[in-house]
C-alpha cells in the first residue's frame, strides 16, 4: 500500500515536471534564438541592487513578472547607447500588448557624471516606460561583473568616454537569464526573440 | 607688335579660367543631411551626424560650433560586441564618394555643451576640408536637431 502511494507521489511528480518541460519554464532548458544568443545556461546579473531616480532599491525580483531587458551605457556616447535604447523602444513598439511585459532597464556606467534626474529624462525621452538605474562606482563594477560586461575608462583630453560591451540581456518573467542582444541586430530582428522568451514563459 | 600682346591676353583668359576652375573645384565638398541628437537638460555631450562628399581626394580636418566648448571628430568601432570610441586626427574624403558620419563609425562629438539642444533647433556646424592641392576651405552647415530617441537610418529596414 505505501509502495503504491509513493509510486503514485513519484508518477505526479513526474507528471508536472513534464508539463514544466512543456511550457518550457524549466530554469535549464535551452531556447533557439533566430537572431540573438541563447543565454539560459548562463548564471549571470542575479544578485545586483542598485538604485532607480528616486533613490528606490531595484533587484531583479523587483521586476518579476515582466520580461526586463538590461542594457549597460552612459549618457555622454552619442552613438551605441541612444540607438540601442531607440531600437528597444521601437522592438517593444513592433510587439504590440506583449511589449508591454517588457522591462527596459539602463544601468549607467558613468555614474559620476550620470546624476540620477538627468539619467532618468534621458531615458524616458526613449520611452516613458524605461528605468535607469545607477549605483556607486563599486556597485556598478560589481553588477558590470555579475553581467559580464566589459567597460573601461579611455582618456580623451582633459575628459574621458568609456568602452563597454553593448549587449542587451534578457530575462523571461521568472527571472531566468535567456537572451543575448547584440547591437547589431534591428528593432525587428530583436522583436522576434523577445516574443520568443514571451512564449515560453 | 600686335601678336605677342594676343598671345599675352590668351595666356591671361586660359590663367584666369584656371583660377576660376581652381575656385571652383575647392568649394566642391558637399554636406547632406546634417542632424545633430536633441539632448535632456544638464547633458553635456551630443553627437553630429551627416554625409560629406569632396570631388577630389580631401581630408576633413576639423569641425567647429559655437554650440560646444570642444568639437571632435571621433570613431566608433565594435569587436565582440564590445563598444570603443576614440577621437581621430582627421578623415579622408576620397573623391566622389560619399563618408558617413553616422552612430556605426565615425560622427562629430560636441562636448561641453552651451545650452541643452531642443529638439527643432539648428546647430552650426563648420567645416574645415583640405583638398589634394592643399587648399584649405570652410563649408557652414544648419544641423537640425532631432529627438533624442531618432533612429538612424542605416537601421531602419
Amino acid at each position: 500500500m505505501s509502495t503504491l502511494y509513493t509510486r503514485r507521489t513519484v508518477l505526479r511528480g513526474m507528471s508536472l515536471l513534464s508539463l514544466g518541460l512543456l511550457a518550457g519554464c524549466d530554469d535549464s532548458s535551452k531556447l533557439s534564438f533566430k537572431y540573438g544568443k541563447d543565454l539560459s545556461d548562463k548564471i549571470m546579473g542575479r544578485t545586483f541592487k542598485l538604485k532607480d531616480a528616486d533613490g528606490e532599491t531595484r533587484m531583479l525580483t523587483s521586476y518579476r513578472g515582466m520580461m526586463p531587458m538590461i542594457f549597460f551605457g552612459f549618457t555622454q556616447c552619442p552613438a551605441v547607447c541612444p540607438t540601442t535604447l531607440a531600437r528597444a523602444a521601437q522592438a517593444k513598439k513592433l510587439m504590440g500588448r506583449d511589449g508591454e511585459k517588457l522591462q527596459v532597464i539602463f544601468i549607467t556606467l558613468d555614474p559620476e557624471r550620470d546624476t540620477p534626474q538627468m539619467l532618468d529624462k534621458y531615458v524616458k525621452s526613449f520611452d516613458p516606460t524605461f528605468e535607469a538605474l545607477h549605483g556607486t562606482l563599486e556597485e556598478t563594477a560589481a553588477t558590470a561583473k555579475e553581467f559580464g560586461v566589459f567597460f573601461e575608462k579611455v582618456p580623451n583630453g582633459d575628459s574621458y568616454t568609456l568602452s563597454h560591451t553593448a549587449t542587451s540581456y534578457v530575462f523571461d518573467s521568472r527571472g531566468n537569464l535567456r537572451l543575448g542582444l547584440s547591437a547589431s541586430l534591428t528593432a525587428q530582428e530583436c522583436a522576434e526573440d523577445l516574443l520568443t522568451v514571451m512564449e515560453v514563459c | 607688335m600686335t601678336a605677342p600682346s594676343f598671345q599675352r591676353i590668351k595666356q591671361l583668359a586660359l590663367g584666369l579660367s584656371l583660377i576660376g576652375l581652381g575656385f571652383q573645384a575647392s568649394a566642391q565638398t558637399e554636406v547632406h543631411d546634417a542632424w545633430v541628437r536633441a539632448t535632456v537638460a544638464g547633458q553635456p555631450s551630443t553627437g553630429a551626424f551627416m554625409t560629406v562628399q569632396a570631388d577630389s581626394d580631401s581630408t576633413l580636418l576639423s569641425v567647429q560650433s559655437p554650440a560646444a566648448k570642444t568639437v571632435q571628430v571621433h570613431q566608433m568601432s565594435m569587436k565582440d560586441d564590445v563598444m570603443k570610441m576614440g577621437m581621430v586626427e582627421s578623415v579622408a574624403l576620397p573623391a566622389g564618394k560619399p563618408v558617413t558620419f553616422d552612430p556605426h563609425g565615425y560622427h562629430v562629438m560636441l562636448i561641453d555643451l552651451t545650452a541643452q539642444v531642443k529638439e527643432g533647433d539648428k546647430v552650426p556646424l563648420t567645416l574645415t576640408v583640405k583638398n589634394a592641392k592643399g587648399e584649405q576651405e570652410t563649408i557652414e552647415v544648419q544641423a537640425e536637431a532631432r529627438a533624442l530617441g531618432t533612429m538612424d537610418h542605416s537601421k531602419m529596414h
